[in-house]
């Protein structure tokens, strides 16, 4: 199966974990991250997180067609030679989201957990600030593009990789 | 030579999709933008110094010095935000 999915539609978790370990005996751990749509953005300012529940009625998700997918692929190839994992399978999804909605799925098979529960980690710091995706969200204010957070750089570092965003 | 320049996200909703665009051969994308900022006050606002943008060249991440190549996809766009 594709390792990597941009999509409008939502995805099931049950389904893809079973399609991730499937015909793979070897398999003894799966981590799985969902991310969700929040209904509130921390509030402007430094060191502020006040957030406004409700704040958020939809969210409009815009990628780069063709560098997404290839972004990704790369990443879960970085992942593989890391991390000594079975597969891995990435869903981000585009377009109109509402509150609650998923937005993006990382799934990561291994033998032994800590691999897997490292892997998952390290691919969503990764997507986090090197996959082409932006944000914008509808406001009772009006519609705003999300700013980049410069904590998702530091994620990054953790691993190694000094590439940043911000 | 000529190069095709991509935008997206608010610097799309500024400037378009995208345009074809003539640069000095063995141009960086650092030299591209400058062209693109003196090319009209809508770029000069969208493209200016002042903003954190990336860049990218055959869809891949790449950063200012880069040079462009005959041809190439470039792309301009804000931090990313996905996830």
């Amino acid at each position: 199966m594709a390792r990597v999915s941009i999509q409008a539609a939502d995805f099931d978790l049950t389904a893809e974990v079973a399609a991730l370990r499937a015909d793979d005996p070897a398999v003894g751990a799966v981590t799985s991250f969902i991310g969700t749509v929040r209904d509130r953005h921390p509030g402007a300012g430094a060191g502020s997180s006040q957030a406004v529940p409700g704040a958020v009625q939809a969210m409009e998700l815009e990628h780069y067609p063709g560098m997404t997918e290839s972004a990704i692929e790369s990443m879960i190839d970085a992942a593989l030679q890391r991390f000594d994992i079975r597969a891995a399978r990435v869903v981000h999804r585009i377009g109109r989201l509402a509150p609650g909605d998923q937005i993006v799925l990382v799934a990561v098979s291994s033998a032994h957990r800590g691999a897997s529960f490292q892997a998952c980690e390290f691919l969503m710091d990764y997507l986090k600030t090197q996959a082409p995706f932006w944000k914008k969200e509808s406001t009772p204010e009006g519609a705003r593009w999300v700013d980049a957070r410069v904590a998702d750089d530091d994620a990054l570092r953790r691993w190694g990789i000094g590439a940043s965003n911000v | 030579m000529k190069i095709h320049v991509r935008y997206f996200a608010s610097l799309r909703e500024a400037l378009g999709a995208g345009e074809a665009v003539e640069l000095a051969d063995g141009g960086t994308l650092g030299a591209l933008r400058e062209q693109l900022i003196a090319s009209s006050p809508r770029h000069a606002e969208a493209l200016a110094r002042t903003r954190a943008l990336r860049c990218a060249l055959a869809q891949v991440m790449a950063d200012e010095s880069t040079q462009v190549t005959e041809g190439a996809e470039v792309a301009f766009f804000p931090p990313v935000t996905g996830g």
